[in-house]
């Protein structure tokens, strides 16, 4: 599948936000971050600012986007309809916990409630982004049960290592913050890992034979292509990636986005002042570099059925 | 919830059935498609650059060429492949605006191109490539089934089929209800064992192809085998040689 770059920068970005987002509602209601008005706008803020920049970086790939509203209507159905709902109803809560935190100084009460909530909402909008690739059955790097549990894990981790950047940059370093964040990660990389290997060792049930019928004859293979230069279809389903390029990008992914966070998240909670801050900010930024080039992957090794009109052997 | 009612038992499902034996692979049904809808219900098929190094442009029917099995036993097929209006079409279910739809009355799935936001994700749930997005337009397009001809009065009875089927010179497409099991297409698909594609993908296609029949082993009226005769074993003789050979064989 092509890598578009809007819907790249969307899934990290939002991804990052919704984490955010939802660890200071539960963290504010558990008293384990600064109640102090400067930190509530300046991480509530950065949460906004990432999954508001997010969706408007994932209306810029419509062919209209000035119909975008009308995405909200089949909710009953459509997963990309759901995430659009939960995006929008997020907002909500978040508009209540931020101004009540930030404006009005008060971090219990409604206010907690209203944090409490913007965390099951920015969890129900990444279950619903992940949830859009992983009903799609023509594409097997996508339809499968490792999706879900690493773009949620993904999301947490980052918005995890935002966190504990805040907290550090605040002098109100909290074990508890470090110690969320390194589990996230180990268990962002764990589902990262079984996905990978899913991928590597299982193929779509799907043949150049059951696309064409035509197995009973024998073994099939493209003679003609229908035409001669790309059209939509080559351009969006048939992207393919080089195995060893995509070797060594799952090697940048995994220490950008994994290894060296986690080691930085670790270090931190033993370092002093300055060098906390720094090694947690590193991993931060690290991380979410990391996870664009896995998001990269995502769409890159995912092969697409309609290619086994094309020549392709396998899906 | 699936956002199209499933048809129920006996309803009506129009469709293609394609005659994988007969198509002679001559591209006219893909050409007199994009005649008739560039003027049709999803009007334009944006063409783009279509006269320079990079021409790209929609189309909803397009012929491929398979070769399966091996010499001596492998067949060319020519294999045309338009949206199939399946039974369970995911490309709707997933439309978040609903701009995707399946008819109830026929089964055709269809795209409101006022409401259309463009957002790919149908095309992405096909997963036969039914569905190309016109850039210029903004929207997604696919195969009609030609709605503005089969039910069109303005046309003499027998023209009111889709355009590839009216066009095919081979006669290798058929259009009818395929909900009614006493239709000719029907009928055409029972006696043929006409069969849908990648059934394990859960789409319940209504579009039905016909396998190529068994190859001949004989050459028409003639008799002679099919296959060519093994080279002479004098083939990499002197030609006075090979002349005397047939001389002295008579
Ligand atoms: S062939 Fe593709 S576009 Fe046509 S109904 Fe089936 S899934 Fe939808
Ligand atoms: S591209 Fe148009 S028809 Fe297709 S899913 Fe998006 S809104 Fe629906």
């Amino acid at each position: 599948m092509h890598p578009a770059f809007s819907v790249i920068f969307f899934t990290v970005a939002s991804g990052a936000g919704y984490g955010l987002l939802a660890l200071l509602g539960i963290g504010n209601a558990l008293g384990l971050v600064p109640a102090d008005r400067v930190f509530g706008l300046c991480s509530l803020g950065l949460a906004t600012a990432l999954i508001t920049a997010g969706l408007f970086s994932s209306t810029a790939h419509l062919g209209h986007p000035e119909r975008a509203w009308r995405a909200l209507s089949q909710w009953r159905t459509s997963w990309l309809s759901r995430e659009g709902v939960a995006a929008l109803a997020a907002y909500v809560p978040l508009a209540a916990f931020g101004i009540g935190w930030a404006i009005f100084g008060g971090v219990d009460g409604l206010v907690a409630i209203a944090g409490l909530l913007g965390a099951i909402l920015a969890f129900a909008t990444v279950y619903a982004t992940a949830m859009i690739y992983r009903s799609l059955k023509p594409i097997h790097q996508w339809h499968n049960r490792f999706v879900v549990p690493g773009y949620l894990a993904m999301a947490l981790a980052s918005g995890a290592a935002l966190l504990n950047a805040f907290v550090q940059i605040w002098g109100r370093p909290q074990l508890a913050v470090g110690v969320v964040c390194a589990v996230a990660i180990v268990v962002a990389l764990f589902a990262k890992q079984r996905y990978w290997h899913f991928i590597d060792t299982t193929k779509s049930a799907s043949t150049p034979e059951s696309a064409t019928g035509l197995g009973a004859i024998g073994k099939v293979r493209l003679f003609e292509a229908p035409h001669t230069e790309e059209n939509y279809l080559l351009k969006e389903m048939g992207y393919k990636i080089a195995r060893k390029h995509a070797a060594k990008l799952r090697a940048i992914a995994l220490n950008a986005g994994f290894h060296i966070p986690l080691a930085l998240t670790l270090i931190a909670t033993a370092l002093p002042g300055t060098l906390a801050i720094a090694a947690s900010c590193v991993a931060a930024i690290l991380l979410l570099a990391g996870l664009a080039v896995e998001r990269w992957l995502f769409f890159a090794e995912a092969k697409h059925s309609v290619m086994l009109y094309y020549g392709a052997q396998t899906a | 919830m699936t956002g199209y009612a499933e048809p129920a038992a006996g309803a009506k499902k129009l469709g293609l059935v394609i005659d994988l034996d007969t198509c002679v692979g001559c591209h006219a049904c893909a050409v007199n498609c994009k005649e008739w809808n560039s003027g049709g219900h999803s009007a334009p098929m944006t063409d783009l650059d279509p006269y320079g190094a990079n021409a790209d442009g929609v189309w909803f029917n397009r012929v491929h060429t398979f070769e399966a099995g091996e010499s001596p036993e492998s067949r060319t097929v020519h294999f045309p492949k338009s949206c199939l209006h399946c039974e369970k079409p995911a490309c709707v279910e997933v439309c978040p605006t609903g701009a995707s739809y399946k008819r109830a009355e026929d089964g055709i799935v269809l795209v409101n191109a006022d409401t259309c936001i463009g957002c790919k994700l149908c095309s992405w749930a096909c997963p036969y490539g039914a569905r190309e997005f016109d850039a210029d337009e903004g929207v997604m397009k696919k195969c009609t089934l030609c709605i503005d001809r089969i039910y069109n009065e303005n046309l003499a009875a027998e023209e009111r089929v889709p355009a590839c089927v009216s066009t095919c010179p081979a006669s290798a497409r058929h259009f009818g209800d395929l909900g009614d099991p006493q239709s000719e297409v029907s009928k055409l698909v029972e006696a043929r064992g006409g069969y849908a594609l990648m059934p394990e993908m859960g789409y319940a296609p209504v579009n039905r192809y016909l396998p190529p029949r068994a190859a001949k082993k004989t050459v028409g009226c003639t008799g002679a085998e099919a296959e060519l005769a093994k080279p002479a074993e004098t083939a990499g003789l002197h030609p006075l040689l090979r002349w005397m050979d047939k001389v002295l064989s008579r």
